[in-house]
């Protein structure tokens, strides 16, 4: 790398386009849509992070912690096997499954339980779906010496034992949410409860670029290292950036690839869970098929039915079965800025062996969605052209879904 | 005069505490909502808040989000509250109806359609949980306009500078969210609640109402010291869900648990004489 690393932290700062605006809105999206009682911590934590988002020391804290405890930077690996069997434009994998816990969630975690500590809150608390962000949070707790509970639905426990487990290991309480359809937006109205009553010792750490205003911008900013380190990895081997992939549940692995490039001409590509198929209703795809609404404190698109009542989600993988979206893609697909494709379960499945088979490396069924889309993509852009995905996170965690599918015992 | 103003200019007359009682609307059914309804009326309720169901009741304990499980699989909606709130104002034109939710059914209906049908159906005011007034003011606007007031939630972390700001937007009542926590929550420092109440009272002009938390006659009395009303939700819900299968033995302890709390807020009025 060879660029100063402060000023580098700073990009962000810099870009042009300029949302979120100073109320936490991003266009129509966004904004603040909670219970009074959650006004004043989340108005803290804006204040805490905007004046942190400036500090030296703060910025320092965080890079030491990428460097030496995540295991940043990431590499990006051209994925030769891979591109010369599609025979179109070459593949890049951002390396995110290499990160510190399997997936780019630690990226986020860390910054906001930094964040915690320099706001004096001893108790860190998160929902997870497919547990990655649990295990993210467990992690940074242990690493900081504080107190974890993660909300977890009490479908997604039992599709994710061992991610329950390894959060148990790490110390955490695993508290089941057996509210509602017992899955991630369960234990995020779950976490959510916790706060509001604990709010006096208590950090919530969110997993996804989404939430109320603070939340899409700092986990943004938090996950922005993956397209910053992007940027600088494809310049040391002199190459363009042609397409940017990425799946979409949240969003937050999208986002923190895009997010640098937003001023530029990459073309950008965020891709959901088509489940059984758009046109069968069993999918994640709010960007596809969602409509504008309001659901854990931001406006944005969502899956409800005609009532506004939120919808159940489906997914082969649980980190990708959300009914919302960061309110920041919204605005992006609005503005034509990213395109919002999908992928469906068999799509990624196949991806998932054909990574796994062709390079080596066993793709989270979340990231193996983005595979689908961009060997469809790779296909039809020119050789020579580049195309980065972010490989998010690594499979193993999926190897029982994967292997229940198929029909065989573990 | 709205009916709610009326509502609290003919309580202060008589010296009375505001009795308010929440039930979420369809829960078990919409039919038994509107004989729960005329339970709490004949009870001694001054003003009903009808909850609208929501899939994802962020701000609402366990108790509350049951409630609008029940009530979301019979699909109740929106229009079959208004239905109900018609149904209700065939007998009774005096008890206030608040609408109590969140923000998503009322965007999905469309804010103006949503105000015209509420109000066309007698509602009186809409508390949006989720809906500070900085996201709000488009839709105060037009709630305005079909004349249905605003009720806006303080909690005990609301700031001094910010109680006033939001009284701004407010009209009918302002509700004091008596704990940091969600519906139904079980502790409340009924002594720490009591002094934030008057100092929130210095603030503001509107009447104020005291909930989350409330479940006896005593605690309701001790706070109508410093409140204008007191609010009764998840006790009542609690009721409707152990005796969903029973209706009139529902009905009975609902009439066992608000009598008592009616008689025990008018304890010792003296007409012309608040204590």
């Amino acid at each position: 790398m060879k660029t100063n690393q402060n000023k580098n932290l700073n990009d962000f700062n810099l870009i042009k386009y300029g949302y979120p605006d100073d109320s936490g809105h991003y266009g129509i999206f966004g904004g603040t849509f909670v219970a009074e009682t959650l006004i004043e911590p989340l108005a803290d934590l804006r204040n805490m992070y905007h004046g942190l988002k400036k500090d030296n020391d703060f910025l320092k804290e965080l890079y030491a912690e990428y460097k030496n405890y995540v295991g940043r930077p990431t590499p990006l690996y051209f994925a030769e096997r891979l591109t010369k069997k599609i025979n179109g434009a070459n593949i890049y994998l951002k390396r995110e499954d290499l990160c510190h816990t399997g997936a780019h969630k630690i990226n986020n975690t860390i910054g906001q339980a930094i964040l915690a500590k320099k706001m004096g809150k001893t108790r860190i608390i998160a929902e997870t779906g497919a547990g990655q962000h649990g295990v993210a949070s467990a992690t940074v707790a242990a690493r900081l010496g504080m107190e974890c509970v993660v909300f977890m639905g009490e479908q997604d426990i039992y599709r994710q034992s061992q991610n329950v487990y390894r959060m148990k290991l790490l110390g955490a309480e695993v508290v089941p949410v057996t509210s509602g359809s017992k899955t991630l937006k369960d234990a995020l109205n779950e976490a959510l409860r916790d706060w509001v009553t604990n709010v006096d010792n208590t950090f919530y750490i969110i997993g996804t670029v989404a939430g109320p205003s603070p939340y899409p911008e700092l986990v943004r900013d938090f996950q922005a290292i993956i397209g910053r380190e992007v940027i600088e990895q494809m310049q040391d081997i002199d190459k363009n950036v042609d397409a940017l992939v990425a799946c979409v549940g949240g969003g937050s692995n999208a986002i923190g690839l895009f997010y640098p490039f937003i001023d530029s001409h990459s073309k950008m590509y965020g891709v959901e869970a088509a489940g059984n198929g758009l046109e069968t209703g069993k999918h994640s795809a709010p960007l596809n098929k969602g409509k504008v609404g309001v659901l854990h404190g931001n406006r944005t698109y969502l899956l409800e039915d005609e009532n506004g009542q939120i919808i159940e989600t489906h997914s082969i993988s649980a980190g990708l079965d959300y009914p919302g979206v960061g309110p920041e893609h919204s605005l992006l697909k609005d503005l034509g800025r990213v395109k919002y494709e999908s992928a469906t379960d068999d799509e990624a499945l196949e991806a998932f062996h054909e990574l796994s088979r062709v390079e080596g490396i066993i793709p989270a069924l979340e990231t193996s969605h983005a595979v689908a889309y961009s060997i469809k993509l790779a296909k039809q852009m020119k050789k020579g052209e580049n195309i980065v995905i972010n490989l998010s996170g690594r499979g193993d965690k999926d190897l029982n879904t994967v292997a229940r599918i198929e029909g065989i015992e573990i | 005069m709205s009916r709610i103003s009326k509502k609290f200019e003919l309580l202060k007359n008589e010296n009375k505490t505001c009795l308010i009682s929440y039930v979420t609307a369809g829960d078990p059914s919409i039919s038994d909502s509107l004989n729960i309804m005329k339970t709490l009326v004949n009870s001694g309720t001054d003003i009903i808040e009808l909850g609208v169901p929501f899939s994802d009741p962020m701000a609402d304990g366990p108790t509350i989000q049951r409630a609008c499980e029940r009530a979301l699989s019979q699909n109740t909606s929106c229009i079959d509250i208004f239905e109900l709130v018609k149904n209700f104002r065939k007998e009774n034109n005096q008890t206030p109806v608040v609408l109590m939710g969140y923000l998503n059914p009322i965007e999905r209906m469309g804010y103006e359609l949503f105000a015209k049908l509420a109000s066309e159906s007698g509602v009186d005011a809409i508390l949006v949980v989720d809906l500070p007034h900085e996201e709000a003011k488009d839709v105060i606007t037009i709630f305005k306009k079909y004349n249905l007031e605003s009720i806006f939630l303080i909690a005990p972390n609301t700031k001094v500078k910010r109680i006033k700001e939001i009284s701004k937007y407010a009209s009918g009542f302002l509700y004091y969210v008596s704990l940091k926590g969600v519906t139904g929550a079980v502790t409340l420092d009924v002594a720490k609640t009591i002094e934030q109440l008057k100092s929130i009272k210095e603030s503001i002009d509107l009447p104020l109402a005291v909930g989350f938390g409330i479940k006896d006659a005593e605690t309701a009395k001790i706070l109508s010291n410093a409140a204008d009303a007191i609010v009764i939700g998840s006790a009542i819900v609690n009721i409707i869900e152990k005796e969903q299968d029973n209706k009139s033995k529902a009905n009975d302890d609902i009439m066992k648990l608000m009598n008592p709390i009616r008689l025990k807020l008018d304890e010792g009025i003296v007409s012309g004489d608040k204590a």
